[in-house]
This record gives structure tokens, C-alpha cells and sequence, in this order.
């Protein structure tokens, strides 16, 4: 399964990896709402580090996670957003519902 | 503008597909050596493209997706992907940002993304026949093809 995910203190990381397209988004999706429903955690990180590639599937992948976590008051944090990733992102409006933090652009700091 | 390259390829409309053609095109417009930005644009693009015939052509059923790339001479790309599926009633409506037929999981971007990471993109549909969208994109790349 391209992503780990774990659960800390009322946080979830879910490490994405591999290809982010309508054929595997899927599993990530039933993996993270898993997730969700059964810890109910405050905040979910998505972590885009080690994805290659999204297309607008992935917009449906984040939006998605945004209504099940902000049904019930939790936020969205987008990690390590590589530029090709970003530049989709940035057609879909996301960063109006999440913090988006980019992939090697002033590392380490907030670079919304 | 003249063709000095072209290629086709026919693939069933199987969602494994997706990274097939869309590597496979951008592998064939590698040739006119565009920035690693530009080959992403195109890649991003054509993905939507094909994704469309599957999610939406072909719902339930297996059809052929046909796409067919050319290089022309001042550095453009053009990529077609078509499909003898349901056809879309209102094309400019499908093509605006947010518009989808499939709420759920689908965010309505895949034709705002295709026109904002190319130049140029037509789309032809008759409602029961199919539909053809073309997609240019002009490289900056060597010039010598
Ligand atoms: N090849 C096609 N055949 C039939 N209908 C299509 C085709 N391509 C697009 N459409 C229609 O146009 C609408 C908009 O397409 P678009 O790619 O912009 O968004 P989407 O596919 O619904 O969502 P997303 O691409 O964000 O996952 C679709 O919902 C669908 O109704
Ligand atoms: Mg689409």
C-alpha cells in the first residue's frame, strides 16, 4: 500500500507515496477514512513527499478527506507539496481549506 | 505547420491504463527536449484526458481509448485522446472549473487543468458517438526536432 499512516496525540500522518492518479487513488482514500473513523484525530497531515506525480484525482482525494474531517471540527495540513503537485493544487482552490506547505522551498519554514 | 513525427495508440479504457499512456506520451515528446516543468504540463495533461474516457465515457462498460500524438515543426506538441463513448450534451459546460456529472470523489478540475497546463485545447462530442479533446502545447526546447 503506497502510504503508512500513524496516529499520535490526536494527529494523523499519512505518508503518500508513488503515483496519485483516479487508478490508485482508491486505496489511499479507504486507508486514511479507516483512519478517520476510527480515531476521530484533530488533525490530519497528508504528506506529499514521496508522491511523483497527482493529477486533479488527487484534488478529489483532498477534498474528500476535508469534508469527512471538517464534518466533525478536525483541520488539514498538506506537507511537502512538490511543485508539480502545487501547481495543481493551486487550480483547486485547496489552500483555502488546508495549510499547504511546499517541498524543498524554504525548508523547514512556512511557506504557504 | 508540418508533422515530422506522429504515433498512435489504441488502449482499453482499464484505469491501469492511466500512467501507461500518459508515460508513453510524454516519453514520445521528450524528443523536442522541453523543460522537466513542461513534460510534467503535458503528462498532467494527457492523464486527465484519458482518465475522462474512463470515468465518464465508458462508466460501466470496457471501451478503446485512441490517442494520438504529433510533433510539429515549430515545437508543439499535439495530443488527441479520443473515445467512442456517451458523449457529452453541453461541452462548455462540462468544461468549466468545478462543473462534474460525478459528485463524490471527482473535483470537476480535470478540463481546467488540461487549459491551464496547455496552450491550446479543443473538444469535439456528439451525445451517444464520443468525444475527441486536442491538446497543443508549444515546447522550449532545441529547435532542430
Ligand atoms: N470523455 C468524456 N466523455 C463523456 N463525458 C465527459 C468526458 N470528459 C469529460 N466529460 C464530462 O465533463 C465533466 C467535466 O470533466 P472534468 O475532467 O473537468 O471533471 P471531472 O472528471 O468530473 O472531475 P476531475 O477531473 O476533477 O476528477 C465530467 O464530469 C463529465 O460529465
Ligand atoms: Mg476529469
Amino acid at each position: 500500500m503506497p502510504v503508512k499512516i500513524n496516529t499520535n496525540s490526536g494527529k494523523t500522518i499519512a505518508y503518500l507515496s508513488g503515483e496519485i492518479d483516479h487508478h490508485n487513488a482508491w486505496p489511499l482514500r479507504e486507508a486514511i477514512d479507516n483512519e478517520l473513523r476510527r480515531l476521530r484525530p484533530g488533525t490530519l497531515r497528508m504528506d506529499f513527499g514521496g508522491v511523483s506525480f497527482m493529477d486533479s484525482s488527487g484534488v478529489g482525494l483532498v477534498m474528500g478527506r476535508y469534508k469527512t474531517l471538517s464534518a466533525y471540527g478536525g483541520r488539514l495540513e498538506l506537507m511537502n507539496v512538490p511543485a508539480q503537485i502545487y501547481k495543481v493544487m493551486k487550480l483547486s482552490g485547496i489552500e483555502k481549506i488546508a495549510k499547504i506547505y511546499r517541498k524543498d522551498v524554504n525548508k523547514g519554514e512556512d511557506n504557504q | 505547420m508540418k508533422i515530422i513525427n506522429e504515433m498512435r495508440l489504441e488502449v482499453e479504457s482499464r484505469s491501469v491504463n492511466e500512467s501507461f499512456a500518459r508515460v508513453t506520451v510524454s516519453a514520445f515528446a521528450a524528443q523536442l527536449d522541453p523543460t522537466v516543468e513542461e513534460l510534467s504540463d503535458i503528462k498532467t495533461a494527457v492523464s486527465e484526458a484519458v482518465t475522462n474516457c474512463i470515468v465518464h465515457a465508458y462508466p460501466n462498460v470496457m471501451g478503446k481509448i485512441y490517442i494520438y500524438a504529433a510533433i510539429l515543426t515549430d515545437n508543439t506538441v499535439r495530443v488527441r485522446v479520443r473515445d467512442r463513448g456517451c458523449g457529452i450534451a453541453n461541452v462548455a459546460q462540462a468544461m468549466e472549473p468545478l462543473f462534474t456529472t460525478l459528485a463524490g470523489e471527482r473535483a470537476g478540475l480535470g478540463f481546467a487543468v488540461m487549459e491551464s497546463f496547455m496552450d491550446s485545447v479543443k473538444v469535439r462530442s456528439r451525445v451517444g458517438r464520443g468525444t475527441a479533446v486536442t491538446l497543443e502545447k508549444k515546447v522550449s526546447g532545441k529547435t532542430d526536432g
